[in-house]
């Protein structure tokens, strides 16, 4: 239940995120979500997208750093509370987030929770028997 | 052995009047004898015959490899082609090459210096000198050739490159002495394993290595790898090629030749002396040349200088290895920064390449320094923190190389412009 996520590093210069999203895009790579986390000097975007494997290929032969992670998708309703319910099931659990990011998803009025751990599995564990809907990659493509 | 034992282990007193001598008599023979020098001493408004002993060599105006270029061909020389017997040309990366011509005398002094390199290094009349250094117009081959000749050894001439020749005959003739550069010397080695034979077990004892710099990691690896006695070997072409110093078996610094190559140290942005022991530009007069002398010589080599006697019992001054190169060099905050030293630190960093550029800006009057350095692929990280923890991990290694804060930026691969040259290397954007 671990979906891949594209992360590439973007030097602090004008139009290097253009030129990732150009390159993947011409190329019919479709975006489901990103996000770009940066210092003062460098941003690392990461994205979930249809087909990763490609993604990485055309960003390997235009030359940009990029690497693969896997991370966890969670659906939950969207409505208040929704993520409350998720950390506070980690929190007890003693899981621990390096990073997350979220999207909503148009059709089903649902919201997507990408989180990176830096214990997947233990946390795919600790999910599965808190009963919350962990998606897979098929389902990402879906969206 | 000591070659020359009266003048290598002069009384510093003698030693000092000696160059007093010659460097009134060179002073004066090159202000008759060449134009350019003529020209610069009139532009400083020096009068040979003002200049009484060696402390007023600091009076003198420098001579710099523009001067050669400027001339080229033979527009530097103080003989008349006539008395030149022999010319050796140093590539440069741009413009003119650096053109120098031996008289009779200089050829013999060339000698006279490589025979006390030899023996400094531990040669004795009746060894065998493989020579591994390039024959032709660089001074390396030659030079050596000379100097071996004169101090009663049997020379193979091998000149460099075809290593397998190289070793061959070295397991053949079996050879006490090799002479070639530090790299040369692990390539040697290298080739010696892939082809079955263990260079432990070489005939070699000892290595005269020089014309690059090398450092003392380099000496320890060679030193191992083939069970020799690795010496270093200083020497540039404007001077005379190899022989101006070389190291005893004490390996404490270089002898240099100072009766015959009066060595000064500056610092090389405000051009006065540093003082003693400390770390600056080595400046070098030849006292007693013939064809080409050159007064006060910047070599842009960077060293520190040891005038105590050696063990050995030579008594002339002693300069450290090659530490660094000027042509590159800026000052951060009073701090000589050399890329060199950046790049040093680079290669023992996992994750960085040596691929690296220098900026320095000057923000509210504090010069800041901030390095570019290429990220390998295999460390990049999708979390911020540790690719920004490795920002600092780089830096600190830099700063205590340098001993000056440094900012450290990430950059991706290949976007350092590749050069030949080392300019690149540095954008200074302040205005001095």
């Amino acid at each position: 239940m671990k979906i891949t996520q594209i992360s590439v590093f973007l030097e602090n210069k004008k139009g290097r995120l253009y030129d990732a999203i150009r390159v993947l895009g011409e190329k019919g790579i479709d975006i489901k979500t990103l996000t770009i986390a940066e210092n003062e000097d460098f941003g690392v975007l990461r994205m979930i997208v249809d087909k990763p494997q490609e993604a990485m290929e055309i960003l390997k032969v235009h030359e940009f750093i990029a690497s693969i992670t896997d991370i966890v998708a969670i659906e939950v309703d969207d409505h208040p509370g929704g993520l409350a319910k998720v950390l506070k099931v980690l929190d007890e659990n003693k899981v621990n987030i390096e990073y997350m990011y979220a999207f909503v998803e148009k059709r089903a009025n649902k919201a997507i929770l990408v989180f990176r751990f830096d214990d997947l599995d233990k946390a795919i564990a600790v999910l599965a028997k808190n009963s919350i809907r962990v998606i897979g990659g098929k389902d990402i493509g879906n969206l | 052995m000591i070659f020359n034992e009266k003048i290598e282990c002069l009384d510093p007193q003698d030693l000092k009047k000696i160059q007093s001598q010659r460097l009134c008599h060179i002073v004066d023979y090159v202000y008759q004898k060449s134009p350019v020098f003529k020209k610069k001493f009139d532009e400083a408004k020096i009068a040979p015959g003002s200049v009484k002993s060696i402390e007023d060599i600091v009076r003198l105006p420098f001579t710099v490899k523009d001067d050669l270029r400027e001339n080229y061909p033979f527009g530097i020389f103080s003989s008349s082609m006539k008395d030149i017997r022999e010319i050796h040309i140093s590539s440069g990366t741009t413009g003119n090459p650096t053109v120098v011509g031996y008289s009779k005398e200089d050829l013999d002094l060339w000698a006279d210096v490589i025979a006390r390199s030899l023996c400094c290094a531990g040669a004795l009349p009746g060894d065998i000198i493989q020579i591994a250094y390039g024959y032709g117009l660089f001074t390396g081959g030659l030079g050596l050739h000379y100097g071996s000749l004169l101090l009663g050894l049997t020379v193979i001439p091998c000149s460099s490159g075809q290593t397998k020749r190289q070793l061959k005959i070295m397991q053949d003739f079996k050879p006490r002495i090799l002479a070639c550069t530090p790299s040369y010397a692990l390539y040697m080695a290298e080739t010696a394993r892939e082809l079955g034979l263990d260079p432990k077990k070489s005939h070699w004892q000892i290595g005269i290595l020089g014309a690059e710099p090398w450092s003392e990691a380099m000496r320890q690896n060679i030193e191992e790898r083939w069970d020799i006695q690795a010496i270093d070997i200083y020497g540039l072409s404007e001077i005379i090629g190899p022989g101006v110093a070389c190291e005893c078996h004490c390996k404490k610094g270089l002898h240099i030749f100072s009766d015959v190559f009066y060595p000064e140290v500056i610092d090389p942005v405000t051009l006065k002396p540093v003082g003693p022991s400390g770390r600056g530009e080595l400046v070098i007069t030849s006292l007693t040349k013939v064809g080409m002398p050159l007064i006060r010589y910047r070599t842009r080599d960077i060293v520190t200088i040891d005038c105590e006697k050696c063990v050995c019992g030579r008594t002339s001054a002693r300069i450290s290895k090659v530490l660094g190169r000027t042509d590159d060099m800026i000052v951060v905050r009073g701090i000589n920064v050399f890329p060199s030293q950046i790049e040093e630190v680079l290669l023992n960093i996992e994750g960085t390449q040596p691929h690296y550029q220098i900026v320095v800006e000057r923000e509210k009057g504090l010069d800041q320094l901030e390095v570019l350095v290429e990220l390998k692929e295999s460390f990049f990280s999708d979390e911020v923190k540790k690719l920004q923890n490795f920002e600092h991990h780089v830096a600190k290694e830099i700063e205590s190389v340098l001993g000056i804060g440094v900012k450290v930026r990430l950059v991706e691969p290949k976007t350092i412009e590749r050069s030949e040259g080392k300019s690149k290397r540095i954008i200074d954007k302040r205005s001095l």
